[in-house]
């Protein structure tokens, strides 16, 4: 069973960004760019299918940038057997990104496509489920748990106030949520060798996919900032202040 | 230890700052065909870079003849400058600053973020085949024979408790012909190797800084590209070496800092607070208002200059950089020396690779001969008059240095005391009233670490090693009443109980690497050794 594995090179989980000074969108330049932190759990799930011996080979593919090379060669380090690097511009929208992953399925054949849930920049939550309408797959989303049992997929899905099992037939989609499992590190030994593993790049625009943007940003504001708290001096005040201050009471 | 894997290369360089890329160019550049590895405790390269940075283009001239056609970060030539003597109310500009204080003679300088400069060195360096890998810190020197063979890096996903977790990787051995050390200023590795091959002997104590940075953005119609200021005098008392800098860069970007030299008395100082009250002077105000802060960070520098530099090769290797301390305190610039250094290692050791020599030896004959020598020998006696003399005099005598003997004195100044025994307890110190943070130009510790975006991976052990706890309790606390928590710039030193049974917090999350807690303790019981690779501050573009 092959696995595909889309990764998404996005602003590191430990950086803040600021909003640009005109309100057009966040300032992501010089930033340190990272693996999507769902994408990692994706790969790692995927990695150990294969340890299992449930899966036989799994293809990472990050669409993007020409420096998504390096989030590849992330998912190579951590277990990933080749990648493919399809060019477009910088961060296309959920649509286009199944679009261009329908072609690569139907290229590669693969029985399972694995994904984050969602990137932690646009918090979309989308590419997963459009990708099974686009394929006509079933689709296993929130996983929190993933067994290959007769040829079909269970998936232990988060759902709200539980979990929820689902089995599918393959092929399938699967979209990681973050209790799956704790990725392992990129060793250093390990990226040395992820130089060496195959990494083949296409571009996008020959793909015969329509890529034009559909949404538009109206604009981008940062949270208002937090006010100042004052200390009450009684319990009477407090009391006073809930009810006809903050209304809570 | 056998079930760490190795790889050999000719050459291994522990940090990816100025000296050590500078020193993995040059290396490429003389011998195309060695192997050249680098690796980097940062999460990439520049991650951890804290500088001002006006740098002086010298090195980078002769590194890269051609950067000025290539696409690098080094824009903003310097346009205007000007040196303030503070008292806590007025500025006095200093006049014929080139005559003056010559080592401050900007022309021809510019204004960067040394981080952007290090990443973009990096690709440099890639390009040309040195092999770079970041968010690798080197945790251990491997000696065999008596000659260094290379450095271990640290093992991943340790718990607290010291045991192995469930994502345990173990580190690797990275075997080199010859290592080069370029941790910057007061490296963890670099400690280890001067007191194996005792390469302290006969030199003066390292003295240090400690530099806090902050970067602005300010409304563009306040922005002067290319302008360069700097302040000494207020807020520190006359027997206090430090000062300030503010440089307007980039677009619409202003670089504010703030160095305190380690050698200060006072128990009861703070840099941190030094740093913040600093910006409210009427000299420096104006430029803060209407702007915002984004990004914020500190780290320590090495200010002995020659007198402190200690032995540069050992068997199997050398220290450049501000591991070595060749920053030029006088100019306040340790980049175009670090790079300097690194190149001249570089040529070294291409000499004993070629000459299977077990010691870079000639590095130090290389170092006499160059530029970068006769520069610090001139500036030898500048930083020390401070240290003897307190800041007027001491400046009063610089400017006799720099202007009747240029740099030629025939004596040389030494320094008595190395920072840690400095300080004067608490009781003898004279309390210091800091004013609170108005959240608009001045800020709390912990709001400043947010901006350094530091994080250190959970569950790991306590990097900031205290050897002997109960002897901080008798000199930290009873003496000297805590200066750890005062002078580190994180907050990572706090006190808890303090009126029943005081002890110490480390909260070393916070860490942001600047070193100071390894220098300064009074009594040399906090160690500081690398935390899991990839962990600190991540200082992005502009730093």
């Amino acid at each position: 069973m092959k696995i595909l594995v889309p990764v998404k090179r996005v602003v590191d989980y430990n950086i803040k960004v600021r909003v640009k000074s005109d309100g057009t969108g966040v300032e992501t330049a010089g930033l340190k760019m990272s693996m999507n932190p769902f994408d990692e759990i994706a790969v790692e799930e995927a990695v150990r299918l294969r340890e299992k011996g449930a899966a036989t080979e799994v293809v990472a593919v990050s669409i993007g940038v020409q420096q998504a090379q390096d989030t590849l060669r992330t998912a190579l380090a951590m277990g990933a057997d080749r990648a493919i690097l399809v060019l477009t511009e910088e961060s296309p929208e959920p649509l286009a990104v199944a679009k261009i992953l329908k072609v690569l399925v139907e290229r590669e054949k693969p029985e399972l496509a694995f994904l984050g849930k969602q990137a932690i920049d646009d918090d979309m939550n989308a590419t997963g489920q459009m990708l099974a309408g686009l394929l006509g797959w079933p689709q296993g989303t929130f996983a929190s748990k993933v067994e290959i049992v007769d040829g079909r997929a269970e998936v232990t899905r988060e759902i709200d106030g539980g979990s929820e099992t689902v089995s599918l037939t393959l092929p399938a989609i699967v979209t990681a949520d973050l209790r799956l499992n704790e990725p392992r590190y990129a060793s250093l030994p390990n990226i040395m060798k992820a130089k060496k593993k195959p990494l083949e790049t296409l571009q996008g625009a020959d793909l015969g996919v329509d890529l034009t943007r559909r949404l538009t940003t109206v604009s981008v504001a940062e949270p208002p900032s937090r006010k100042a708290g004052v200390t009450v001096k009684s319990v009477a005040e407090l009391v006073e202040k809930l009810r006809n201050e903050a209304k809570v009471i | 230890m056998s079930e760490r894997e190795a790889m050999d290369f000719d050459v291994v360089i522990v940090g990816g700052g100025p000296a050590g890329l500078a020193a993995a160019i040059r290396l490429r550049q003389l011998r195309p065909e060695a192997t050249v590895c680098l690796i980097e405790k940062g999460s990439e390269i520049g991650a951890h870079i804290v500088s001002g940075a006006v740098i002086e283009p010298r090195a980078l001239d002769e590194l890269l003849p051609d950067w000025r056609t290539m696409d690098s970060p080094v824009k903003t030539a310097v346009s205007e400058e000007e040196m303030y003597f503070l008292t806590e109310t007025k500025g006095y500009r200093i006049p014929a600053l080139d005559r003056v204080m010559p080592h401050l003679a900007n022309h021809g300088n510019y204004v960067v973020s040394l981080g952007e400069v290090c990443r973009w060195l990096a690709g440099v360096a890639e390009e040309m085949g040195v092999e770079i890998y970041p968010g690798f810190a080197g945790a251990e020197v491997l000696i065999e024979n008596n000659r260094v063979v290379g450095v271990a890096t640290g093992d991943m996903g340790i718990t607290r408790d010291g045991e192995h977790g469930p994502n345990y990787a173990p580190g690797m051995e990275l075997r080199g012909k010859y290592t080069l050390f370029a941790e910057g200023c007061r490296g963890s590795l670099t400690k280890r190797v001067m007191a194996h091959y005792d390469l302290r002997k006969g030199v003066d104590p390292q003295t240090y800084g400690l530099g806090i940075k902050e970067v602005w953005e300010i409304p563009p119609e306040k922005h002067r590209p290319g302008l360069v200021m700097h302040s000494f005098g207020w807020p520190l008392d006359d027997h206090t070496y430090g000062g300030s800098w503010l440089y307007h860069f980039g677009e619409n970007l202003v670089s504010y800092g703030f160095v305190t030299g380690l050698d200060y008395e006072n128990t009861w100082l703070s840099p941190f607070d030094e740093m913040q009250r600093t910006k409210l002077h009427p000299v420096f105000r104006p430029h803060f208002e209407g702007g915002r802060r984004l990004i914020y960070g500190a780290r320590a520098l090495s200010e002995g200059g020659l007198q402190s530099i200690p032995r540069l090769t050992f068997p199997g290797g050398a220290l450049i950089g501000d591991s070595a301390g060749f920053l030029n305190t006088p100019k306040i610039k340790g980049t175009h020396t670090a790079m300097k250094s690194g190149m001249l290692a570089a040529e070294a050791v291409v000499e004993a690779l070629a000459t299977e020599r077990v010691e870079p030896g000639s590095f130090t004959q290389r170092v006499r001969n160059s530029w970068l020598y006769e520069e610090l020998k001139s500036a030898r006696n500048i930083r020390p008059a401070f240290a003897r003399w307190g800041m007027k005099a001491g400046a009063l005598y610089a400017g006799v240095d720099a202007m009747l003997l240029r740099g030629r004195a025939p004596w040389t100044l030494h320094y008595r005391h190395a920072d840690n025994e400095t300080l004067r307890p608490a009781s003898l110190s004279e309390p210091i009233s800091y004013p609170k943070p108005d959240g608009k130009i001045t800020f709390d510790k912990l709001s400043s670490v947010f901006l350094s975006n530091t994080n250190h991976a959970e569950d790991q052990p306590v990097h900031l090693h205290v050897e002997n706890m109960p002897l901080w309790k008798t000199v930290n606390w009873d003496v000297f009443r805590a200066p750890e928590s005062r002078y580190c710039p994180a907050g990572v030193y706090e006190v808890a109980d303090q009126e029943t049974d005081p002890r110490l917090v480390i909260n070393s999350q916070n860490c942001v690497h600047c070193k100071t807690c390894d220098i300064k303790d009074p009594a040399q019981n906090i160690d500081w050794v690398t935390p899991e690779g990839g962990g600190g501050p991540n200082y992005p573009a502009g730093m």
